[in-house]
């Protein structure tokens, strides 16, 4: 079976500056989740895009549904780091969630069955209720969910999360990460986070990313080996099956 | 009450039902164009592109009374320096790594020199002010042509590809994904902004474009929280601010372009304050 995401030796750099990625491989089957964490500025997001195929390798191969990143874009949910978008865009949540509808030929309007899918998008993150609202009037958390329902709107088979959990409400957060839960039964869910987050089966990896990356399973997960990727203590605290990883610090 | 009476029938005022009704016309164009440039925050954008039409003015009037071109209209000349300053600058955006308003006010001192330039050379009398501050005894039947024209190609690609625009607007890197062709879309916008400029400057002039441009949408802003009526009410709004701007200049006896712009500045104004006002009670 083809992987969901197949990396080979890709290496990456920005203009002529240092490499932001070097000799990076990395395989995710289908039934696999993963979380992508690492320090700041050590190439998570980049790593993001090139799955995405905004921008291409240096050397190396990428390849996502065995086909390249532009090709499978079609599959692939995205939720971009929330502090890219105009906060005051006025536009209400149902037209949000219907971006994730568009295509190159959507004139006029939408069509129903669009409407419908953006619709069990919004109820899938629990946010149904809030449709004829403006995007603007939400809070920080409501905001994130709506652009979750925005990614899966399309139906992807791969949704990549850049920092879901970057601006949850207090209190929110169980309900945020079993909402997470869901989904990852559904596709293959690849978050980012500066924060170690949290990972919930045993077949899920932890992608470490500090200029090269490193993959581990995230039931040998320990906090030893948090403490290797960042360079400095982490605290650990074990819950239920997961495991939450707070950042302390965040200095080398 | 007369005299408002003796302004709809009188043959003296004639001017300025014209300048009204080309105002009116002007003013769906204005809805969906001022719109978009104050949801995509590209107002010194559009001010770049509006002195850059300065210099096609100035080249065409140096070109009409030197080489003798009489087809090459200042209008003409305006449409060509604001579509160059405002594709220049887009692309610059799009592309390169350039610091965007760095660039922005490079075009628009260009612009503005090329023009004075070129006005230098240019023998006979020239009407600089006009175009600087708005002159509405210069519009003319091809003015009022012109901007009917283009309210059919703002308003028709505008319905058409409204989900596109909408989704550009907001997040476009997200829309290219989903295979929108958001760098065609946004280099049309900024075509059709730079159509609206050269048109408005006949009403209100250079200096005060960037003002129509922005405030009635900026108001528009605070009693809508969709697009699509966002972009009616700022129409709306440009209407009532140019007819009644135009009204009152003539009552008073005031330049007309500040009288207009002064009244879109007091209406928005009154706007912040109400939301100001609202939000601590509600």
């Amino acid at each position: 079976m083809t992987p969901v995401i197949e990396i080979q030796d890709l290496s990456f750099r920005y203009n002529a500056a240092e490499p932001v990625l070097e000799n990076v491989s990395l395989t995710v089957q289908r039934g696999q989740s993963g979380c992508i964490v690492g320090p700041n500025g050590g190439g998570k997001s980049t790593l993001l895009k090139l799955m995405l195929g905004l921008l291409s390798a240096d050397s190396g191969t990428i390849k996502i549904f065995g086909t390249d990143p532009v090709n499978a874009r079609k599959r692939i949910g995205y939720m971009p780091q929330y502090h890219q978008l105009d906060a005051d865009f006025p536009a209400s949540v149902l037209e949000v969630a219907l971006m994730g509808r568009i295509t190159a030929n959507t004139l006029f309007t939408y069509r129903k069955h669009d409407r419908q899918a953006a619709m069990d998008a919004l109820s899938e993150v629990g946010i149904a209720d809030l449709a004829g609202r403006s995007f603007a009037g939400l809070s920080g958390g409501q905001r994130q969910r709506v652009l979750i329902a925005r990614a899966l709107a399309g139906a992807p088979d791969l949704l990549l999360l850049d920092e879901p959990t970057a601006n949850i409400d207090p209190g929110a957060e169980e309900q945020f990460y079993a909402t997470l839960d869901n989904l990852r039964k559904k596709m293959t869910v690849i978050t980012v986070s500066h924060d170690l987050g949290f990972v919930k089966s045993e077949t899920d990896l932890i992608i470490c990313v500090n200029r090269q990356v490193n993959i581990h399973q995230a039931a040998d997960f320990t906090a030893q080996t948090a403490d290797e990727v960042y360079h400095h203590h982490v605290s650990m605290i074990k819950h239920d099956h997961s495991c939450f990883c707070h950042c302390h610090g965040g200095e080398k | 009450m007369n005299q408002l009476t003796e302004l709809f029938t009188a043959p003296e005022w004639a001017f300025l039902r014209f300048a009204i009704l080309t105002g009116i016309v002007l003013s769906p164009a204005l809805g969906v164009v001022g719109t978009m440039v104050v949801t995509r925050r590209i107002s010194s954008l559009a001010g770049a592109s509006t002195h850059a039409a300065l210099g096609g003015f100035g080249l065409a009037l140096f070109l009409q009374r030197v080489c003798e071109l009489t087809w090459f209209t200042p209008t003409l000349g305006a449409a060509l320096g604001a579509l160059t300053a405002a594709l220049a600058v887009g692309l610059v955006s799009m592309y390169a790594k350039e610091r965007e308003d760095t660039v922005i006010g490079a075009v628009w001192a260009l612009g503005m020199s090329i023009g004075l330039l070129f006005l230098d050379r240019t023998p006979g009398y020239v009407d600089w002010q006009g175009y600087l501050f708005g002159n509405i005894l210069l519009l003319n039947q091809t003015d009022l042509y012109l901007t009917a024209a283009l309210d059919v190609l703002v308003l028709v690609p505008a319905v058409l590809f409204f989900p596109a625009l909408l989704a550009v607007s907001f997040d476009d890197t997200f829309a290219r994904l989903r295979g929108v062709p958001a760098g065609m879309i946004y280099l049309g916008m900024l075509s059709l902004t730079a159509l609206t400029i050269v048109l408005l400057i006949n009403l209100v002039g250079i200096m005060l474009v960037i003002a129509l441009l922005t405030l009635p949408a900026a108001a528009a802003g605070i009693y809508t929280a969709h697009l699509k009526s966002m972009m009616g009410l700022t129409a709306l709004f440009s209407a009532v601010f140019i007819t009644a701007g135009l009204l009152l200049s003539c009552f008073l006896e005031l330049p007309s372009g500040p009288a207009v712009v002064v009244l879109a500045s007091i209406v928005y104004a009154l706007s912040m304050f109400w939301k100001k006002y609202h939000k601590k009670r509600g």
